[in-house]
């Protein structure tokens, strides 16, 4: 299809065609186009579906504040939804699609919603949808998502790679037109370290979209010759594509570069965006100015624009909208793109001017006290009704209709801290006050300096100004000479009078009868009005609407601009790919797994893992025939109870404790006494919380008289660590102590059962004695194994059989599990994994995680007189507290069910027979459940109020939640060996 | 946000851990004869001003100091960076 609509000259170049599709057309573009200005090319006006009505829309903007030319990019799993049709570059087979239709652009049935505005107006879905609430979910929702709403994701994995970037800069310049230029050249001369980041895919910012002269030259002229200067300085990197997306804490910016959303598919090796972290000394925003619209009946008909975008469409990329087109404005700078389209060859039937003095500038009609009332066509812009100064009406014929209402500072990025903009009459617009971002400050058409000459000098000199703050002497650049054309507008919001609706906010389909509704509703505070009305929302973020939007609200209610007051801008600038926020943390990145030393051995072993914080343990071991994982468990539990097993415990934390003041130490951070643990012996202890709370628990062996080994619980290692740093740090710094992690310097092994000394002594080196007199129960001591190799062996036991753990350095892990399992042939020893560890603690009656819950007490736990009253430790005080201490305080108790073949539930309620199932009737609850195979019967602990003294006791199980009901009755929660007569065999 | 660590410099936030309030440094005597009272106080009562704060942070991924840092809560500006071992000092802890 021909380019019906493609100019002479422009930035694209015209030697090479670019083939692409839109809703299954094919067309031709060039190299420079965005699909936008390549659809207007081949004469395509028509480019989505509004949100709420679905009315036909075309482009209003030329540029990433686009709320209408939404479209879906590429297909399969690099489809791309809600992507705007005026930012994207076009490359050889771009496919694009467009949005929120059905069956098709041009005939869309869900167009009924238009039919039926009268009922779909502002605070519609909070009227209409409020009841019955039951509805919400299954009826309503849907339905409104279904008719309502952007593009459609692939559902596919993303194909492509992100990536995140760090870089360090002097000066941050954001926006490369000729303030954010200026000021690279001004400050990259001077040497500083300085990063010029635009949005576009070519630097110049609005010099790309005017005709202007710069000195002598063609702008263009003076961008190239600028940025081959820039380019040629190592201390300035010019980022292209490049959006600053936000200015966060301490001058740190963020920026997302898209690095091949210009091509098919990423270079090898090349990632599709990568999310910049900026740590910018200074920032300096030249970030330009937005065209406002002016709003009037039927104003949204495809083909209805911008002036200033008409303008770009025309000089950047040399496409008009139609043949004929006319020109709306309230101001002067309205009237360069009359004079631009005629320079092109482009039929200006006249230019609209409200202001009776209008000037005449452009070779056309001049309709000087005008304003356009209303248009027609039903996919895009035949008339104009056009309301002359005598009152009398015309309909004037173009395809187009290029509208400005002024252009608004682009004071987004000053606002990302609360800052709040402030009122210039003069430009009538919002500038950016002087409570931006520490360390950001504006130039250019940004700050209201509109022309090109306040736009250089501005941003020359505010460059010069940031480093100087730096200690950084910037030199005077020569700048050319340029236009300094004054800003000459009379503001002016909307068309007054009529009845049909005139569109504010295109993305969200509202009017200016939704404000003035919102208005009579007395939703009247800028905020409120937005979050009704939805003013302002999306993707573009109101970026063309919100200035319409409250000036009508101030009309309304008699206050000015500035006293209504207006919304604020948060951080991004543009919307932001999950992808590009997720970076490499996908898939097995998002959540790294530690693997333990004998990883690869389990792994042989078929093992079946399960992750516990970052690790990977092994659950259980099936053996061949095993089809259930019960079997398996049952299994290595009888095993080790009748002979020997092995478990890697590698994962729980370590904590090297050293220092003349160590023990001293441990008496301040475990709650039972450590200060006269021997030498070469091991204690339990257990760690509170300041408030008297179970925070971890462990065993602790003391090495030497200045040296302890502390273990954590594998989930709480960090947090230990941690905490001990602080009491150490902030409460006690005068304490000689040292502390280090080594949970991932050693491999430590459980080996357990009535064989496990008889095992271990095939592989401890002969010179030590580990008899039960020579190494008694809670004996520790360093050793050597397998001749020679150093170890650390600690007579210590969770399954509350005689029991070692056994560590070695972790390279010799997998070599020391692998020799267990060999000695252990001779008495059958098995792997066992957390399952089965957990069978038999529960079986012992072990507090573990499910009972240190963050809500219970060294009481609750039956551990109440280990608390030592005689000695500082963190938590004591505070655990004498009357509440903690009742008479029916929870205790930790066993439960049986009654009938031998019904199943203890963990999270289950106990309540006494014959009273209501409420929280008023509440006993207590289990924490941890299983099936016990020594005892043939499923059993649980848990807390029970007054626990100690109601053993016989027989309550009900409940949980409301599964709907089941067992009797049982209480334990004690020693189910196994409650004398502890085999630990010390 | 950027702490300016006293032996490090400059470093990422994303590198420490917060606690909060610095007067968790202030722990009382545990055998005044209102201790329970003044743990209560210590623990559970604190200030939460609009304006400069200092508080608790733990270079964690860094090298395991915790620092008293003292930020404004309205405007995350960071005025003063200390070890919290110094202010313990200070505060006279000792043991």
């Amino acid at each position: 299809m021909s380019q019906i609509n493609r100019l002479n000259g422009g930035q694209i170049d015209t030697s090479r065609s670019l083939t692409f599709r839109f809703d299954g057309t094919r067309y031709q573009g060039h190299p420079g186009d965005t699909l936008a200005s390549a659809l207007m090319a081949n004469g395509v006006r028509l480019m989505g579906r509004s949100f709420k009505y679905h009315r036909p829309r075309g482009v209003l903007t030329s540029g990433s504040e686009e709320p209408n030319a939404l479209v879906e990019l590429r297909s399969g799993a690099r489809q791309e939804p809600n992507t705007r049709a005026t930012t994207a570059e076009l490359f050889d087979g771009l496919e694009a699609r467009s949005q929120n239709r059905f069956p098709s652009l041009k005939f869309d049935a869900m167009a009924i919603n238009d039919r039926f505005s009268n009922f779909l107006t502002a605070g519609f879905y909070y009227k209409t949808f409020m009841w019955p609430a039951a509805f919400w979910e299954k009826l309503y929702e849907p339905i409104i998502r279904k008719a309502a709403g952007l593009g459609s994701l692939s559902l596919q994995d993303d194909p492509d790679e992100y990536d995140k970037g760090f870089l360090h800069c002097d000066l941050l310049i954001v926006g490369a037109g000729p303030s954010g230029l200026a000021a690279a050249l001004t400050a990259g001369r001077s040497g500083a370290r300085v990063i010029l980041a635009d949005e576009d895919f070519a630097f110049g910012g609005r010099l790309n979209s005017e005709t202007f002269s710069l000195g002598e030259d063609a702008a263009a002229e003076w961008v190239a010759r600028t940025l081959a200067e820039l380019n040629a300085l190592p201390n300035v990197r010019c980022m292209i594509r490049t959006t600053v997306i936000g200015a966060f804490d301490h001058g740190i910016c963020g920026a997302v570069e898209r690095v091949s959303d210009h091509l098919p598919v990423p270079a090898p090796g090349k990632p599709r965006q990568i999310l910049w972290r900026i740590y910018a000394k200074r920032t300096l925003l030249c970030a330009g100015a937005i065209e406002r619209p002016i709003a009037f009946e039927n104003n949204d008909r495809p083909g209805i624009m911008l002036a200033g975008a008409m303008r770009a469409y025309v000089n950047r990329w040399a496409a008009t909208p139609a043949q004929k087109v006319a020109v709306f404005t309230n101001n002067d700078d309205g009237h360069r793109t009359a004079v631009d389209l005629i320079a092109k060859g482009v039929n200006v039937a006249a230019v609209i001017d409200p202001r009776p003095d209008a000037p005449r500038v452009a070779d056309c009609e001049l309709l000087a006290g005008a304003q356009v009332t209303d248009t027609s066509g039903r996919l895009g812009l035949k008339f104009i009704e056009v309301q002359l100064a005598d009152g009398s009406e015309r309909t004037i014929e173009c395809g187009a209709l290029g509208v400005s209402g002024g252009w608004n500072p682009n004071v987004h990025m000053t606002c990302h801290q609360r800052g709040r903009p402030v009122w210039d009459a003069g430009i009538a617009a919002f500038v950016p006050g002087d409570d931006g971002p520490a360390g950001l400050t504006v130039a250019g058409a940004a700050d209201g300096a509109f022309s090109t000459h306040a736009a250089l000098t501005t941003g020359a000199s505010q460059a010069a100004a940031s480093l100087e703050q730096l200690g950084i002497a910037a030199k005077p650049v020569d700048l050319p000479a340029a236009e300094d054309t004054p800003v000459n507008l009379k503001p002016f919001w909307y068309v007054k009078g009529g009845k049909g609706r005139a569109w504010l906010d295109q993305q969200n389909d509202v009017t200016v009868k939704d404000v003035k509704l919102a208005h009579q509703e007395n939703f009247r505070s800028v905020e409120h009005l937005k979050r009704y009305t939805t003013l302002g929302m999306a993707t573009d973020q109101g970026k063309t609407s919100n200035m319409g939007g409250l000036a009508i609200m101030a009309e309304l209610a008699g206050k000015s601009i500035p006293e209504v007051g207006t919304t604020i801008f948060r951080p991004p600038y543009t919307p932001v790919a999950m992808g590009a926020l997720g970076g490499r943390s996908r898939g097995k990145h998002f959540h790294p797994v530690r693997e333990t030393p004998s990883h690869k051995w389990a792994t042989e072993q078929g093992a079946v893992f399960v992750e516990t914080g970052n690790w990977l343990r092994a659950q259980w071991f099936p053996k061949p025939g095993e089809t259930e994982w019960r079997q398996s468990v049952d299994r290595e539990v009888r095993a080790v109870r009748g002979s020997v097993g092995v478990c890697d415990v590698t994962t729980l934390g370590k904590i090297d404790v050293q220092g003349t003041d160590a023990a001293q130490f441990l008496n301040k951070v475990y709650a039972n006494a450590f200060a006269k643990l021997a030498v070469g012996k091991t204690r339990y202890g257990l760690m509170l919380r300041e408030d008297g709370i179970a925070m971890d628990d462990g065993t602790t062996a003391r090495l030497a008289e200045d040296h302890f080994v502390m273990t954590t619980t594998t989930a709480n290692a960090v947090g230990v660590y941690r905490h001990l740093e602080f009491v150490h740090q902030c409460l006690c710094p005068d304490m000689d102590v040292q502390l280090i992690s080594t949970t991932e310097a050693w491999a430590q092994y459980a080996v357990a059962g009535p064989n496990s000394r008889k095992l271990l002594q095939k592989i401890v080196d002969p010179e030590f004695d580990i008899s039960n007199e020579g190494f008694e129960f809670m004996a520790c001591r360093e050793i050597t194994v397998c001749g020679g190799l150093r170890a650390r062996l600690f007579r210590i036991s969770f399954s509350g059989e005689l029991a070692y753990e056994i560590a070695v350095p972790t390279r010799y892990g997998d070599a020391l599990i692998r020799r267990l399992m060999t000695a252990g042939a001779e008495f059958d020893v098995v792997a066992y994994g957390t399952e089965a560890l957990g069978v038999m603690r529960i079986e012992k009656g072990h507090a573990a995680g499910n009972e240190l819950n963050g809500t219970t007490t060294a009481l609750n736990l039956g551990m109440g007189r280990m608390v030592s009253k005689k000695k500082d430790a963190i938590g004591s005080t505070l655990s004498e507290r009357e509440g903690l201490n009742r008479d029916d305080a929870l205790a930790l108790v066993g439960f049986k069910p009654q009938d031998s073949s019904a199943k203890v539930t963990a999270g289950g309620h106990l309540m006494e027979l014959g009273t209501p199932v409420d929280a008023s009737h509440n006993q207590g609850y289990v924490t941890s459940a299983c099936y016990s195979p020594i005892l043939n019967s499923s059993i649980g602990i848990g807390f029970l109020k007054d626990g100690a003294n109601r053993m016989g006791e027989t309550l009900r199980l409940v949980s409301p939640l599964t709907g089941s009901e067992v009797q049982v009755d209480v334990v004690s929660a020693h189910f196994v060996d409650p004398k502890g007569d085999r630990l010390r065999a | 946000m950027i702490i300016n660590h006293p032996l490090l410099g400059p470093r990422d936030s994303q590198e420490f851990t917060y606690l909060g309030d610095a007067s968790l440094i202030d722990r009382p005597d545990w055998q005044a004869e209102n201790a329970v009272d003044q743990f209560h106080d210590y623990l559970y009562l604190r200030d939460n001003p609009a304006g400069s704060h200092r508080e608790l942070w733990f270079h964690e991924t860094g090298d395991r100091s915790w620092l008293v840092v003292t930020r404004d809560t309205t405007t995350h500006e960071i005025t003063a960076v200390e070890l919290a071992r110094d202010v313990a000092r200070a505060r006279g802890r000792s043991k």
